[in-house]
């Protein structure tokens, strides 16, 4: 490799952010003064080419510093890593959270997805705009779905800073305890500590604030000051059901303190891990067989066949990848989870790691959620100090640590081998398959990957046995399953329900209203159903069979006030935003969809035909012929309104 | 890849393609055992030195039990496989591939593709005169090639002749994505603030003359490149002592480019600069 870097130069701050990441450069080759060694030295070499999966952590470093990544960080980024300076620039204009263009240090991100444009996001957002004008030093942008669509309409606010590493958060009060300030890595950092001298001589700590629901009054002052942004609710309020007796994902939210690795054991945490162990990891995959556990990302993939087929290579490393990317719109349940009972998914990792015979899990997050970041940065290390994450868990003779990965704004990092790109420092592009993670997955390695939510439920397939657990739900959907239900809704939330209840139960549950036009099942990559088709079984395979998909849990309710064509519209443009661009059909395509959609916003019948045959027939190649899921379904939900609600007629 | 067979015979696979049985080496791709046949299945990504990428989805075949249908360029082919090339959905992906295709880039330069066009059917001009294009400037940067992103199709080629798979230079990358992913040098600069070396096999691969040699842009541009006239000489390279094949494309007693033959197991058609772009000197006549 003969790379060649630019000669700009990062700042001091720049480079005090990155070093803060990598630890200081050794020689000068990679910025440091030179020294006699470095007359004998060649780069970086293998050694710093190994790091090359530090890549999207030192942007976040920089992003959270700085607020966008200049050519001078960028470069010496690269040199850090011996990344070729043209693939970094890649990377960093791969994420929507990053930008190569100065900007504000304050970005202030208003969803104006689905459920919040149901809930008056675009009203909301001409009135933060409006309010913050050009001297605010605030950027205000719009975004797709942040995952707090229960709290519709949603806002996220993110100053870069320094950020005082003044390591984990204070325990505390579990409930209210508002995230304010974070960093990557160990160490999240308490608010209000200002030891570190910020831009321009003034104290700036690095902060992220979610304020939702949001009024124009509270978005603002979330804008202009994160750090004292009203409190934000508990993850507890986001589960209507909290506290019923019958609940087994959901049990623990609300009752245990997320903060406490003693709360977490006193409600029954850590008896699972113990379970596996005694079982041996092949007995383990079997009880999740047995269980019929099916993988809730949306693929609906049966998790133990996928456990034993990466049990079953001999290659190693064996990796395990905790899918926490969760950028679909309309869901939120993974992040409920993690913020509740974030113990939870720490000690399904642990399982899932033991019976596959890995010993190291990523979990990728999305950068989007500050608050779960901050709670399972604390749940690891606290997981780690007790040793039931280290070198010998539970005194077993058996490794395994947990690594956590930010996402920087980008759905397609939810697809799984977009999602092994994007950890080792490479666009998140989609790989094409075979071979398949469990052959060829992270770093080249057996990956088994899974969702937050079918980790969670290995807890109780071992604690209650995979005969009690399979009895839950119907024969081939088994257990418990969590929906996201949002939109025009009395009580939105994430409801946990055995397999088989109906669509119309659930969303008597979440208290439907009158004037239903139409429910979303599935999220963006779903499928619209009619208020007449309420009795739907909420299974996969009775989804199915009713020609649509249960996809990742999302229901998202809309009355006769929600326009149509606008929603449409919005799906079209997020597919056409969070298009990787790889390959044609899904590239281009998604752009002429959205300009057909465009075209007959308000019109019906005769005069929208041509457009609609054309909308068809480009979705139908890109159903056929796109490399990844994004592609393949992207049309669905827009097909589904046009043939079983009569968009257009 | 041409190369001399090398080390054991290959087992052969047995599968069906378009009704027939087809037998391949192990390994071969659906793509392969098509051209055996003689069957013309089109490709624009898939170049005979590179591995493709399977992006542009031009070669997509009807794969028996599959939920979508499979890149031929890439997939490989397995024993028992029941392939159709010419399935009415096959065709259809294709037709609307091409229609997206052209109707959002320049392919007057793409070789082969308005007969594609024709064959499929297919009308790029069914998304209107507003549907967004590439439209973009040519960048003439430097003496020796241009780049005219208005051409391209993003099939990769370039990056990875650039990069891992040959030159091992990494000077340019895909940017942004989506609709307004690029391939571009760090920073989006000139081609000269960068790590490009001008070995030139970024534009041997490219398969639609985004990028091009500064010579043929000029000609074109001056409406004086004429392929007709053209004769081509396959030589060795004078320059140092590895031999690249040197092929010159000579028009009125000038050379016009210089490419490399693809398939010379040694160089695969890559050159460096000297190679490339050093043949002033021949035709240096005072
Ligand atoms: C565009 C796209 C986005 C996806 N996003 C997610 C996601 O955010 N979370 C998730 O768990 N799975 C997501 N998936 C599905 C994953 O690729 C994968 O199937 C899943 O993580 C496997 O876990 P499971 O078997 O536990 O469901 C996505 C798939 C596609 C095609
Ligand atoms: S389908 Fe879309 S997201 Fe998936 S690889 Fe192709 S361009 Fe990328
Ligand atoms: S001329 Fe050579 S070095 Fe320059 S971009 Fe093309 S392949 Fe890379
Ligand atoms: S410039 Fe040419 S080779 Fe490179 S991606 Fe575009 S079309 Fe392909
Ligand atoms: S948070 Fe706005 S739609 Fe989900
Ligand atoms: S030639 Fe096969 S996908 Fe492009």
């Amino acid at each position: 490799m003969d790379l060649r870097f630019g000669d700009s130069k990062p700042t001091d701050e720049e480079r005090a952010a990155v070093d803060a990441l990598l630890g200081p450069p050794t020689s000068s080759w990679e910025g440091a003064d030179r020294s006699d060694a470095d007359l004998r030295w060649a780069r970086g070499g293998r050694e710093a080419r190994d790091r090359r999966d530090q890549l999207l952590p030192a942007l976040h470093a920089l992003n959270d510093r700085v607020g966008w990544i200049s050519e001078g960080a960028l470069d010496y980024v690269c040199r850090r890593l011996t990344v070729p300076p043209a693939e970094a620039y890649g990377v960093a204009t791969f994420y929507a959270m990053f930008s190569v263009r100065p900007r504000p240090a304050t970005v202030l991100h208003v969803c104006t997805d689905l459920a919040c444009t149901a809930g008056g996001a675009s009203e909301l957002c001409a009135a933060v705009e409006a309010r913050l004008g050009p001297e605010s030093g605030v950027q205000v942008e719009r975004s797709p779905c942040l995952g707090l669509c229960e709290r519709a309409p949603a806002t996220l606010a993110i100053r870069a800073g320094e950020s005082a590493r003044l390591g984990v958060p204070p325990p505390g009060e579990f409930e209210d305890e508002a995230v304010r300030a974070d960093s990557e890595g160990p160490g999240a950092a308490a608010p209000g500590d200002g030891t570190g001298k910020g831009r321009r001589g003034r104290t700036t700590l690095r902060a992220t604030a979610v304020c939702a629901p949001a009024t124009p009054d509270t978005a603002v002052r979330t804008a202009t000051a994160p750090e004292s942004a009203p409190t934000e609710p508990a993850p507890a309020l986001a589960v209507p059901q909290t506290g019923a007796p019958d609940l087994t994902l959901l049990k623990r939210i609300g009752t245990v303190d997320p903060a406490s690795l003693d709360d977490y054991r006193a409600h029954g945490g850590y008896t699972a891990l113990r379970r596996a162990f005694e079982l041996g990891p092949a007995a383990v995959i079997r009880e999740v067989t047995d269980a019929g556990l099916v993988g809730r990302g949306g693929a609906a993939f049966p998790t133990g066949r996928k456990w034993q087929a990466t049990a079953a290579q001999p290659d190693h490393p064996h990796y395990l990848v905790c899918n926490a990317d969760e950028s679909e719109p309309g869901t939120f349940k993974d992040r409920v989870l993690m913020e509740g009972d974030p113990y939870a998914l720490v000690e399904a990792m642990t399982i899932a790691a033991y019976a596959t015979g890995a010993h190291r899990g990523h979990l990728y997050l999305r950068g989007e959620y500050p608050r779960a970041l901050a709670r399972l940065t604390h749940a690891i290390e606290q997981a780690r100090t007790r040793g039931l994450l280290g070198d010998d868990v539970l005194g077993q003779g058996y490794a395994f640590d947990i690594e956590i990965r930010r996402g920087a704004g980008a759905y397609i990092c939810g697809e799984e081998t977009a999602l092994f790109n994007s950890i080792e420092g490479y666009r998140g592009e989609p790989r094409s398959k075979p071979p398949f993670p469990v052959e060829k997955g992270l770093f080249g390695r057996p990956t088994v990957e899974n969702n937050v939510e079918t980790l969670v439920n290995v807890l109780p397939i071992l604690t209650m046995g995979a005969e009690a657990y399979a009895a839950i739900g119907t024969p081939t959907s088994t257990g418990p399953k969590l929906f996201c239900v949002s939109g025009t809704v009395a009580r939105p939330g994430v409801y946990e329900l055995p397999f088989g209840a109906t669509l119309g139960e659930l969303l008597t549950l979440a208290g439907v209203r009158d004037n239903l036009r139409a429910v979303l099942l599935g999220g963006a990559a779903g499928g619209f159903v009619r208020p007449d088709e309420l009795d739907i079984p909420l299974t996969f395979e009775g989804t199915r069979e009713a020609g649509t998909t249960l996809g990742s849990g999302v229901v998202m309710a809309f009355d006769d006030t929600v326009p149509l064509p606008r929603l449409l519209l919005r799906i079209a443009e997020f597919f056409r935003d969070e298009s990787c661009g790889q390959c044609v059909p899904c590239r281009v395509g998604t752009v002429r969809q959205e300009e057909a959609l465009h075209r007959i916003a308000d019109r019906t019948g005769a005069d929208a035909a041509g457009d609609i045959t054309l909308l068809r027939e480009v979705g139908r190649a890109m159903r056929d012929a796109s490399i990844c899921g994004l592609g393949q379904t992207a049309w669905n939900a827009v097909e589904s309104a046009i043939d079983r609600l009569g968009a257009y007629e | 890849m041409t190369a001399i067979p090398l080390g054991v015979p290959r087992r052969l696979v047995e599968f069906t393609l378009d009704g027939q049985e087809a037998r391949v080496p192990e390994g071969s791709t659906i793509l392969d055992a098509c051209r055996a046949a003689g069957k013309d299945v089109p490709t624009l990504c898939e170049g005979d030195t590179l591995t493709p990428k399977n992006a542009c989805r031009v070669c997509v075949v009807d794969v028996e039990g599959a939920r979508t249908l499979a890149p031929a360029c890439s997939r490989r082919a397995e024993p028992g496989m029941v392939v159709r090339t010419d399935t009415e959905r096959a065709r259809h992906s294709r037709k609307v591939v091409l229609e997206l295709l052209a109707s959002s880039v320049d392919l007057s330069t793409t070789p082969s593709v308005a007969q594609w066009i024709k064959e499929y059917e297919a009308k790029p001009d069914r998304f209107g005169p507003d549907a967004a294009r590439v439209d973009e400037e040519p960048r003439v940067d430097n003496d020796l090639y241009v780049r005219d992103y208005g051409k391209c199709i993003l099939c990769y080629k370039c990056v990875d002749a650039c990069g891992d798979q040959w030159q091992n230079s990494f000077a340019i990358s895909v940017s942004g994505r989506g609709f307004a992913a690029r391939i571009s040098v760090e920073h989006d600069g000139p081609l000269t603030d960068s790590a490009c070396v001008y070995c030139g096999n970024c534009i041997e691969v490219c398969p639609t003359g985004a990028l091009s040699f500064k010579s043929e842009f000029d000609m074109r541009a001056a409406g004086t490149w004429d392929e007709e006239r053209q004769s081509e000489t396959t030589t060795v390279c004078a320059y140092c002592g590895v031999g690249c094949n040197l092929t010159l494309h000579v028009q009125d007693n000038e050379i016009v480019k210089v490419t490399s033959p693809h398939d010379n197991p040694v160089t695969h058609g890559n050159l460096c600069i000297k190679g490339r772009f050093g043949y002033q000197h021949v035709q240096n006549r005072d």
